[in-house]
């Protein structure tokens, strides 16, 4: 029986604010235990929250450069579970009424595009992290991450297929980096996925029993969980056995999930509302405000390098998928207009480059000196091998191209009178070449011309050299 | 010189007249507090040290001839639900047995950028939970007037150090009656300000939404003094009002005329001590004769006050002390083996009886299947409450109300054993919390067993001053009341 696979994921994202949600603690990741924290974070007796306003100005953010309504009003409400990273036993999250809500993200997978609708943004607190203590058996807490505001993207049960699942999550990836929102750092967590997944017959109306799996951090992670999970569903229902709704954790390393501890998802979280915090009020100013700082989005972006820069759809993608990129691709084609020469370097040599010695390639290099490379070399001005043996040397020490080009005289000989005296004296030179080329072997014209070409340290232009050969040798025999 | 039970306001023109000294001031409460406060346990930590320095520093202040607040070099006590950095704080809890917080409340800091010197802790209920001030780890706090009898609660230690003389005035904090209540049995004045008028930063919650610091002084002039200083907005409390200073002397002395008072028929057809309910009529009856107009009115929802009182009372406390759990501070019981019975053991040794009851009581009300029934439907009532209170203070100035149905009990009496009936009691104070209303609590002379009767003043929000002008007027009527000096 054909089965079709249901999916929603909750995406958390770490909100790039200077502090941290409600105190003047730093928003920061890493650094020694416990040294990023003060009584109201670490949840100590009398205090009080007070909300970053900066936090909220992002969620916004995210949720309008997400197609997203935005709530006049909102409130914050307090989520109770004990736990020892939670250091007040309760989470400050949104409840019942999020800042966002009712949104949409367009994603294009296997060939077609569509709407995967985003139910609701809220803003809410992080925890601290639990660890080992690497000298005894019991376990520390670190506190520093306690407090940093997240937002938690709920995206309505549209995906179907675990495809689907992957390309959103990038989609939403790249609309955070864009939007500044988050610095989506996925190997320090600050950025994650839940997934809930069911399945049923193809044609079928309601839905089946779902599992989430949780903290999933790599798009990868995603995509393999959804296909695992809804496998194992399958499998079940095709056995005549029944899906029990649960959690479940997915162990990327071992391809395989298992259900968590039954104690841990039976939990009643009490929500009531922070009397600590005066309802949020958005007035029509700070939303429009927000909008204007919106940049071009990478779906808006990667239309338009289609549609008018005429850059093929999968370089477009590519290319847009990371801002930086996207970025450093606009600022060189405001140097050099032959957009796709510059899109093929960039996906091609600039792209091996950093993946060969990093993304400090990148800053050394910078979209200037790249498009004023790719100037030189549309213009003819050096060859193909110059230039790479160029973007080598830059993107190492950072020098202009052009006084690069100067010093190693890279540049293309095209003066007609010297190329001729040079092709001149090479025939004379070459003797025994000229007559095999004159008894027909052709072989002999190509060794002709590497003599050229090497006379002009490489930097010679093959259709004039080829141009004048010719001419030379026809005169001879006639 | 004979400076029992003096005013603020009478000690500190004796400062400024140099008829004593700071140091003086501060030792003669220090030495009352040695000499009295086994018998009244009305302190928890005595910071002797630190208020005889506070005591040098303010008496370098009046000597430097600048203009110095009222409140420098007056002794004073907080209670011990509000953070003091380097002070233990305690809530009167084992938990908190040995906690010392890194900073103070704004309010005591606040106190202490004016000079005012700092003699200690005070006793009260564990976490603001009680009535009597006997649920405290440190023992019950004694009324003052008779020792057999309770001080009040939760804010006891604050109203009976005051009566005995230990302190020139106090901070306390009142959540559903936790300042008016204790004041009334000690024959003090207290002030439950409007919510949002006084910074709750650094007082430890019991219920936030509730929760209101205030001060208790000798008299109703006093009480405007300490508000002088205490009150304003503080980027700390989100809740706290932007509001420009207002001075809560200015008009104190006006008079009634033309004042409008309500009497809420569902607070006087109540059952309680017919003593109070004649000293309240007496007193009313006494400012008509000055000018005032009483009017019989209406707040039909509140006599609801209680159990909504209690349920979201219960269910905001239930998450505010969550984060005791013996991790990060607090009591710790060191024989877990495991996080589970880290949580259990600390909190069950940790915590005494009625904030379990409370913490108990408030995590059914919030949990899924009762939630509609008890917290959703408590917030419902809580508005209509309010709405009532709000519309009738169109209508009159203010109402007068009983604070309590009798005046102080016996100590170890069954008040405590019955937690329903003692919940009942506090019909009258609990629902202006809930209205979020300022309520002044004047005393009103004393009863046939010799303990003071209290009443109080309810007044539209951010309306403190017609408090204070009616709660004076009542002053001069009835007159202060002091321990051991015929009035
Ligand atoms: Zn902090």
């Amino acid at each position: 029986m054909p089965y079709e696979i249901v999916i929603g994921l909750e995406i958390h994202a770490e909100l790039n604010t200077k502090s941290k949600i409600f105190c003047g603690c730093k928003n920061e990741f890493g650094g020694e235990p416990n040294s990023n924290c003060c009584p109201v974070c670490l949840g100590m007796p009398g205090t009080l929250p007070v909300l970053n306003k900066e936090a909220v100005i992002y969620a916004i953010k995210a949720g309008l450069a997400m197609n997203c309504r935005i709530s006049e009003v909102s409130k914050m409400d307090r989520k109770n579970y004990f736990y020892p990273d939670m250091p007040k036993a309760y989470q400050v999250s949104q409840y019942d009424i999020p800042l966002c809500y009712d949104g949409y993200v367009e994603i294009e997978a296997d060939g077609q595009t569509k709407n995967i609708g985003i139910e609701r943004i809220h803003l809410e607190e992080d925890a601290g992290k639990l660890m080992h203590d690497p000298n005894g058996q019991g376990t520390l807490i670190d506190y520093n991450r306690a407090g940093v505001p997240l937002i938690e993207i709920v995206t309505r049960p549209d995906i179907r297929s675990p495809k689907e699942a992957r390309v959103l999550f990038e989609n939403i990836k790249s609309i955070l980096e864009y939007t500044g929102v988050c610095d989506c750092q996925m190997q320090e967590g600050s950025l994650r996925a839940d997934v809930n997944l069911s399945v049923r017959p193809t044609g079928q109306e309601t839905l089946g029993t779902r599992t989430e799996m949780k903290n999933l951090n790599s798009f990868r992670a995603v995509e393999r969980a959804c296909e695992a999970e809804a496998k194992r569903q399958i499998e079940l229902l095709e056995k005549g056995l029944k899906v029990v709704q649960e959690t479940r954790r997915w162990d990327d390393s071992k391809q395989e999930s298992y259900p968590m501890r039954e104690k841990e998802e039976s939990l009643d979280y009490r929500f009531f509302p922070e009397p600590d915090l005066v309802p949020i009020v958005v007035d029509k100013t700070l939303i429009k405000n927000i909008k204007a700082s919106i940049p071009e989005l990478p779906g808006a972006r990667k239309k338009r390098y289609i549609n008018e820069l005429e850059i093929p759809a999968y370089d477009a993608n590519i290319i847009t998928s990371d801002m930086k990129i996207a970025d450093f691709f606009e600022e060189a084609t405001k140097v050099c207009s032959n957009y796709k020469l510059v899109s093929n370097w960039l996906l091609t040599d600039l792209l091996r480059l950093v993946k060969e010695k990093g993304q400090d390639v990148m800053q050394k290099l910078t979209a200037q000196k790249f498009g004023e490379l790719m100037v030189y070399y549309d213009k003819g001005e050096i060859s193909q091998a110059s230039a790479k043996k160029v973007l080598d040397i830059v993107s190492e020490t950072g020098e202009e191209p052009g006084s690069l080009i100067e010093r190693l005289e890279l540049k293309v000989q095209r003066d007609e009178n010297l190329v001729e005296s040079i092709v001149k004296k090479v025939v004379q030179d070459n003797p025994k070449a000229v007559s095999d080329y004159k008894s027909g072997k052709t072989k002999a014209f190509g060794f002709l011309m590497g003599r050229v070409m090497a006379q002009l340290k490489g930097n010679g232009d093959p259709e004039q050299i080829k141009r004048l050969l010719t001419r030379e040798l026809k005169s001879l025999m006639e | 010189m004979n400076i029992y039970s003096r005013t603020i306001k009478e000690i500190n023109k004796m400062l400024i007249n140099r008829e004593i000294g700071a140091v003086e001031l501060t030792r003669y409460f220090l030495d009352n507090i040695k000499r009295k406060n086994k018998e009244i346990n009305c302190y928890i930590t005595v910071c002797e040290d630190k208020a005889l320095r506070k005591a040098e520093e303010a008496q370098k202040l009046i000597d430097s001839g600048e203009n110095i607040s009222p409140l420098c070099g007056i002794p004073y006590a907080v209670k011990d639900n509000f953070c003091t950095e380097n002070i233990r704080t305690t809530c009167a809890s084992k938990m908190l047995e040995n906690f010392i917080p890194p900073y103070s409340a704004t309010i005591v800091n606040k106190l202490e950028e004016k000079g005012a010197v700092i003699l200690g802790k005070l006793n009260m209920d564990e976490f603001g939970m009680g009535c009597s001030s006997e649920n405290s780890f440190f023992g019950p706090v004694y009324n003052p007037w008779n020792q057999e009898y309770v001080a009040g609660g939760s804010s006891g230690g604050s109203a009976a150090a005051l009566a005995a003389d230990l302190a020139g005035f106090t901070l306390a904090s009142d959540t559903g009656g936790s300042i008016r209540q204790p004041a009334a049995f000690c024959g003090v004045v207290g002030l439950k300000p409007t919510y949002g008028l006084v910074s709750r930063h650094g007082l430890i919650a019991f219920a936030s939404s509730l929760d209101q610091a205030g001060p208790m002084t000798r008299d109703v002039t006093d009480c405007a003094i300490v508000l002088n200083e205490i009150a304003g907005y503080d980027p700390m409390d989100s809740v706290s009002v932007r509001k420009g200073f207002e001075n809560y002397l200015d008009g104190i002395d006006r008079g009634v005329d033309g004042i409008k008072i309500g009497m809420p028929e569902e607070f006087f057809n109540t059952d309680f001590a017919p003593e109070i309910k004649e000293a309240i009529f007496k007193a009313a009856e006494e400012l008509c004769q000055h000018g005032a107009r009483s009017y019989e009115v209406s707040l039909p929802s509140v006599k609801h006050t209680v159990p909504c009182y209690y349920i979201i009372s219960s269910a905001e406390a239930s998450s505010n002390l969550a984060r005791y759990d013996g991790i990060r501070f607090g009591y710790r019981n060191p024989d877990a083996r495991n996080l589970d019975e880290l949580y259990k053991f600390s909190r069950s040794e940790g915590f005494g009886k009625e904030v379990k009851r409370r913490i108990i009581l408030g995590t059914f009300a919030l949990s899924s299947g009762h939630n509609d029934k008890l917290y959703s439907k408590a917030l419902k009532v809580r508005r209509l409450i309010s709405d009532e209170f709000k519309n009738i203070l169109e209508k009159v100035d203010c109402l007068v109300a009983p604070v309590y149905p009798t005046t102080a009990f016996k100590a170890g009496g069954d008040n405590c054993k019955d937690p329903l009936k003692m919940y009942l009691s506090d019909i009258y104070t609990a629902a202006v919390n809930l209205a979020g209303l300022p309520a002044l609590t004047v005393p009103l002379g004393l009863d046939s067993k010799g303990l003071p009767i209290g009443m109080q003043i309810i007044g539209k929000a951010f309306c403190e001053k017609l408090l204070f002008q009616v709660g004076h007027a009542i002053e001069k009527i009835a007159g202060r009341i002091i321990p051991g000096v015929k009035s």
